[in-house]
């Protein structure tokens, strides 16, 4: 198998180059929601929003700004309790194990105030695993194995987005959540993302991506669900959805036009 | 009383020579705040950092109490510690009145309070970036803990040193804990105010001179912190 045959696996399966793994995690990607909703104060967020995702492929959430599809994507991962309804996961209610089998990539990359390669080693520790050959497997699979010894913050937004990835992709996720994670980044940067995010989903990795990039979801997309004021308006394949929306709303967003 | 010109020069050549009570003061003085300070991290930081990550019903008194305790008057903190420490207290069975170690225990008191405060801030800032990441690494109380406390190593470097000058330039709590007895318990500051007392400001100044450069050490210690953590982006 080539070298980067063997990295790239070592990287989507967890297993380690010294034979060291990730604990094994329950497949989750079959992801339900029931009447979702969320409340704070006395102003509904989210509403009765009820979904069966695919478990594979790539789920894009899109919407006009103030839909809810941050909120949505943080009340799927339990960043975010309900205020009513709730998510199964592979048919079961989210716990911790559940939890760990998922990783999240954040709109604005969180880097920890180390080097780039103890940023991927804190998320391996997290799982209980120390294995340099699986860190440097992914960072060069996000093409940052050249910059390991440097401070993560001296990295460029789409570097550090990159590391951002990298450290969801250590854990060897079963789903991966994304929020928005080429936002202000350089075509070439969201370029690179998306062609690690779609490595991710050939290996088997479920990802829920959100984004406001028509043209994102045309590359990217299996199926789309379309939010709007906190409801769920369409979710359908990504071809239908972006050719034929049922709704005004949906049909005015991909317009251009303001969404009421 | 002497002329200020002669004693200026004496105490100089006091520290030049490295005059022998002149050395064991100091060390006393050093040994007994950097073992303060030293106690002070290990019991503040990590409580700073609970505070700093965790929610719950009075926080915001627990905040106000840990502000207030800043400003903790040493002598009532050594007037504390004296009546514990007494015979007739409820730890006089120790026999540590008058020791160095009764002298690190008011000072403990003295600057816990301030490593907790800053440290709750600085760690709180930091958390406010990194939570959902940790929710969504799913890390136990005790990671985000030790991952807040490396991550803002250098500030809380910062916060040590100010709670270390507190320390070694205080000098009611130790006065009456220690008892300023000469080869025993008497440091920079008490022997500062004994020796202006009896007019014999030689030793007062040259310990003046000491106290000054730990003051501009520290303090160029905490800059250099500084520029080291911009310098490698952890700032």
């Amino acid at each position: 198998m080539p070298m980067r045959d063997v990295a790239l696996n070592t990287v989507m399966t967890g297993n380690g180059a010294d034979g060291a793994a990730l604990p094994m995690v329950p497949d989750i990607r079959a992801v339900t929601t029931s009447d979702l909703c969320l409340t704070i104060g006395d102003k509904p967020l989210i509403r009765d929003v009820s979904l069966s995702l695919s478990p594979d492929g790539i789920t894009m959430i899109m919407g006009p700004n103030g839909a809810g599809k941050s909120l949505l994507l943080r009340l799927i991962h339990g960043l975010l309790p309900p205020s009513s309804g709730g998510v199964l996961w592979g048919g079961q209610t989210l716990s911790d194990d559940l939890r760990r089998a998922q990783s999240m990539v954040f709109q604005k990359p969180v880097v920890l105030r180390r080097s780039v390669a103890a940023n991927v080693e804190f998320a391996l520790k997290a799982r209980g695993v120390r294995d340099a050959a699986r860190r440097d497997a992914l960072l060069d699979h996000v093409g940052l194995l050249d910059h390991a010894r440097q401070p993560a913050r001296l990295l460029s937004g789409g570097e550090q987005q990159r590391l951002s990835l990298a450290r969801a992709l250590a854990t060897a996720p079963k789903v991966m959540l994304m929020d928005e994670p080429t936002a202000s980044l350089d075509p070439a940067s969201v370029l690179k993302i998306e062609e690690i995010v779609l490595e991710a989903r050939a290996n088997g990795t479920k990802i829920i991506f959100v984004t406001h990039d028509l043209g994102q979801a045309g590359r990217l997309a299996d199926d789309i669900i379309f939010m709007n004021q906190g409801r769920l308006h369409e979710y359908g394949p990504s071809d239908l959805f972006l050719s034929r929306p049922e709704t005004q709303a949906a049909r005015d967003f991909l317009q251009g036009r303001i969404v009421a | 009383m002497q002329d200020f010109g002669e004693a200026f020069q004496l105490a100089v050549s006091l520290v030049l020579s490295g005059d022998a009570d002149l050395v064991e003061i100091v060390a006393l003085s050093l040994k007994v705040s950097l073992t303060a300070i030293g106690l002070a991290c290990v019991i503040g930081l990590p409580l700073g950092a609970i505070v700093a990550i965790t929610r719950f019903p009075g926080r915001n008194a627990v905040l106000i109490l840990f502000n207030a305790l800043m400003g903790l008057p040493p002598v009532v903190v050594g007037l504390i510690v004296y009546l514990h420490l007494s015979r007739a207290g409820p730890l006089g069975f120790l026999g540590l009145l008058y020791t160095p170690t009764a002298m690190i225990i008011a000072q403990t008191i003295l600057i816990t309070p301030i490593v907790m405060a800053l440290s709750r801030q600085v760690l709180e800032d930091l958390n406010a970036e990194y939570a959902e990441q940790f929710r969504s690494l799913v890390l136990s109380r005790w990671q985000q803990v030790r991952a807040l406390i490396w991550d803002a190593r250098f500030s809380l470097m910062t916060v040590a040193l100010a709670g270390f000058g507190r320390a070694v330039a205080e000098v009611g709590a130790v006065m009456i804990v220690g008892g300023n007895i000469d080869h025993l318990t008497r440091v920079m500051t008490t022997a500062i105010a004994l020796e202006t007392s009896k007019g014999d400001l030689s030793l007062a100044l040259a310990l003046g001179m000491v106290l000054m450069v730990i003051a501009l050490g520290v303090n160029a210690m905490v800059q250099s912190l500084r520029m080291t953590a911009v310098r490698h982006a952890y700032a």
